[in-house]
């Protein structure tokens, strides 16, 4: 296995599969020439050229159109917005073409795309660059969700979602890019879509989290067996959906606490959803509520010190667990 | 509300004799209270001013609420007076919060005299936080049952005294079975205590016990106790009966369910009904007349009873109390008495007490009429002598509205044409 950051394993999935199958291409801003903003396509140019990799105006609706058009059409292309906050602007052909076309069409046209890149906060980019739009892009039927958190998983499910016949959200994590871990040499190492990882086991609380926050809550129940000799299991789901439900209830019955952890807002958060389902499918398991950390109900600040207080941190999970299991 | 009566739970603020603004020494009377005995002067604990009424002349306030604010001249009190209304319903407030009394007092020097007042108010208040709901979370009550663990005898660690898992753990490991396990009985090798069996308590009995207990406990009782001569009305009844086929026959019973019916016509505050607040008299008398059945007894209403004649009394008596034994009667056909009567003069017991079905008033109970030397006319001679025991609900009736009740009844048994006078 080799230790590779997030960057390269995305970057190596998508290498892999424009060699694996020709009909697959990148569009986006910046990604051809300029190798990406945040270099996830660094070299695919100099080595596919200007067909497969393909340098579109700032114009995310026409892209994003181009993208669902070629779709229909035969090919596989994976669209990159230079983060999700731009994919407002192309909502509409996402929304209202990509996820429909295959019903709309009475099954005449599936779409094979995939739409990718980093969500959520970055290092002070302010409110409207620093948005989790999960929840939104959840909400749609036709829409696959993943979120992977570490760089094996990004690989392999990013893989996954290109070869998946179905409209996949995409979601990397900027301040995430950087983070190393161990993948998979294997070419044909793919991880499927709609199945959770159990990042650590524990008895007595169940911590879900998703993307930045996995490697927080690892943090957080590091620190809670060693303080308070509770031990927490950690759950990502890796495909927010669908969403592996069954994993979580499993958890859940052999902790009875769930603290959820999320970096959207919490209103009508993936971590609301999480939560009811926990209500219907593993209620009289609870022992406490279940508790969740989401961002503060505010467009996210500039300054620093109040962009760490809206986002969830470690020293947050910590105290959501200690509540839960009434330490 | 400071408490200004042994027996009061509440005052209300009959007037106030000091305003906001004014100032006042330790002892001065600050306002008068109507409690529950009589109006009582309310005075200040120290010296001070009064910044703040919130209970005005003619409002009620239960013990420890606060019904004014009182300090320095000039005093910040916004902060407190946020938080009093803000939380008006003080019985959630923890205890660590800074106690809140009437007359609260802002003032370092009084503090002491405040605190010992709402002392008790406090320790009331923890001791049912959750207002007597039991909270168990999900996998405690799962765990309980899984276990045989009666949850009544496990004390929450949680929140608002939870019932959590760990509780159920540690009643599980503590070797819990001899506190908490709901025992398993069997019958004993030795002699000493008597072994028995359990049987699932019954609707019935459930609603039977929560009613007596019910009326035993919040409603003051007394009782009266009459002789009555059943003479004349044996011979009446005789009269009646000659005359009537045998599945008509009246009983001394159903006679007496109308003398009953009768009596309470002219006794209002007998045939009546205490509510919170106010009294409820009845236009006419609908006697409950105790059933005895397999389970337990059932309390069929004869409506109206003042209305009708003995034989159609004696007709619906009986048929009420057959569909009785077949549990076949309605709701509405054991419930809403406006008084009961209870007979056990057909078990030879002579004379008991009965106790009362609330919101009833009142329960006559009835022996059975025996024969009896008595003396009439200072010569002895033998009478047929029923006793009857009323049971009074003192918040209603009052020992001579009781006994005048009793007289008319005695008086219409004894010369039943009383009935229709």
């Amino acid at each position: 296995m080799a230790i590779l950051t997030i960057r390269d394993a995305l970057n190596q999935a998508l290498r892999e599969e424009l060699i694996r199958d020709e009909n697959v291409f990148i569009m986006g801003e910046e990604v051809a020439e300029y190798d990406g903003a945040y270099k996830v396509t660094r070299g695919l140019w100099k080595e596919f050229g200007d067909k497969r990799v393909v340098d579109a105006p700032i114009t995310e609706l026409g892209f994003a159109g181009l993208g669902v058009g070629a779709a229909m059409a035969g090919l596989r292309p994976v669209i990159e917005f230079m983060t999700w906050n731009f994919s407002i602007l192309a909502a509409d052909q996402i929304i209202n073409h990509a996820a429909k076309m295959l019903y709309m069409s009475g099954g005449e046209f599936n779409i094979p795309i995939v739409f990718r890149g980093p969500n959520g906060s970055a290092y002070q980019v302010s409110s409207q660059h620093s948005q989790a739009l999960e929840a939104m892009y959840a909400n749609f039927p036709g829409l696959k969700v993943v979120m992977p958190s570490n760089a094996a998983d990004a690989k392999g499910l990013l893989k996954s979602a290109i070869r998946d016949d179905n409209p996949v959200i995409f979601m990397e994590q900027e301040r995430m890019y950087g983070m190393k871990s161990e993948v998979p040499e294997d070419e044909d190492f793919t991880i499927p879509l709609g199945v959770a990882d159990v990042k650590r086991e524990g008895t007595d609380c169940t911590i879900v989290a998703r993307s930045m926050t996995v490697p927080m809550a690892l943090d957080a129940a590091a620190k809670i067996q060693e303080e308070f000799d509770v031990s927490v299991e950690v759950v990502d789901p890796r495909t927010i959906k669908p969403l592996d439900i069954d994993t979580i209830v499993n958890s859940v019955k052999k902790t009875n606490r769930l603290v959820v952890v999320e970096e959207s807002h919490a209103f009508a958060s993936v971590g609301a959803e999480i939560s009811h389902q926990i209500m219907e499918n593993a209620f009289d398991y609870l022992d406490a509520p279940v508790k969740r950390i989401s961002t503060a109900e505010t467009p996210m600040p500039y300054a620093k010190n109040l962009e760490a207080l809206a986002l969830p941190s470690v020293d947050k999970i910590v105290d959501a667990v200690k509540e839960v299991c009434y330490l | 509300m400071p408490k200004l009566s042994p027996t009061m739970e509440e005052g209300q603020i009959s007037r106030w004799v000091k305003n906001e603004g004014d100032s006042f020494d330790a002892n001065e009377t600050l306002a008068e209270v109507d409690t529950d005995k009589a109006t009582m002067e309310m005075t200040a604990l120290a010296g001070g001013t009064l910044l703040k009424i919130l209970k005005g002349a003619g409002e009620t306030a239960a013990l420890g609420e606060a019904i004014a604010i009182t300090g320095q001249k000039g005093e910040d009190i916004s902060s407190l007076l946020a938080s009093l209304t803000s939380a008006p319903a003080k019985v959630s407030a923890p205890a660590a919060e800074a106690p809140v009394t009437a007359p609260v007092q802002t003032s370092a020097p009084a503090a002491a005299a405040a605190k010992t007042q709402a002392a008790p108010t406090v320790a009331t208040q923890s001791g049912s936080p959750s207002n007597g709901r039991m909270i168990v979370s999900p996998i405690a009550a799962r765990m309980a049952a899984e276990n045989n663990l009666d949850l009544k005898a496990i004390s929450g660690s949680g929140p608002n005294g939870r019932i959590i898992k760990r509780d159920i753990e540690t009643a599980l490991a503590g070797g819990g079975s001899s506190s908490a396990k709901a025992a398993s009985f069997t019958a004993s090798t030795v002699v000493g205590a008597s072994a028995y069996r359990e049987e699932p308590t019954s609707q019935m009995r459930r609603v039977i016990a929560n009613r007596l207990a019910e009326s035993i406990g919040p409603v003051p009782t007394f009782y009266l106790t009459r002789e009555i001569e059943m003479d004349n009305v044996l011979a009446l009844r005789k009269a009646i009966n000659a005359s009537l086929s045998d599945d008509e026959k009246v009983s001394v019973n159903d006679i007496l369910v109308k003398a009953v019916a009768m009596a309470l016509q002219k006794h209002p505050f007998v045939n009546a009904s205490y509510q919170d607040r106010a009294i409820r008299f009845y236009e006419q008398a609908d006697i409950g007349v105790a059933v005895a059945i397999d389970e337990g007894l059932i309390t069929p209403v004869v409506r109206g009873a003042n209305l009708k004649g003995f034989v159609e009394i004696g007709a619906e008596i009986r048929s009420l109390a057959a569909r009785a034994r077949d549990k076949k009667l309605q709701p509405e056909e054991y419930t809403g008495a406006t008084f009961s009567i209870s007979n056990l003069g057909m078990f030879g017991i002579k004379e008991f007490t009965a106790i009362i079905n609330p919101p009833e008033a009142g329960i006559l109970a009835v022996g059975a009429a025996t024969p009896t030397p008595v003396v009439r006319d200072g010569q002895i001679v033998v009478r047929s002598i029923m006793n009857i025991t009323m049971s009074c609900d003192h918040r209603v009736i009052d020992g001579a509205t009781g006994a005048k009740f009793l007289d008319t009844l005695t008086k219409m048994i004894e010369q039943p044409a009383m009935m229709l006078a």
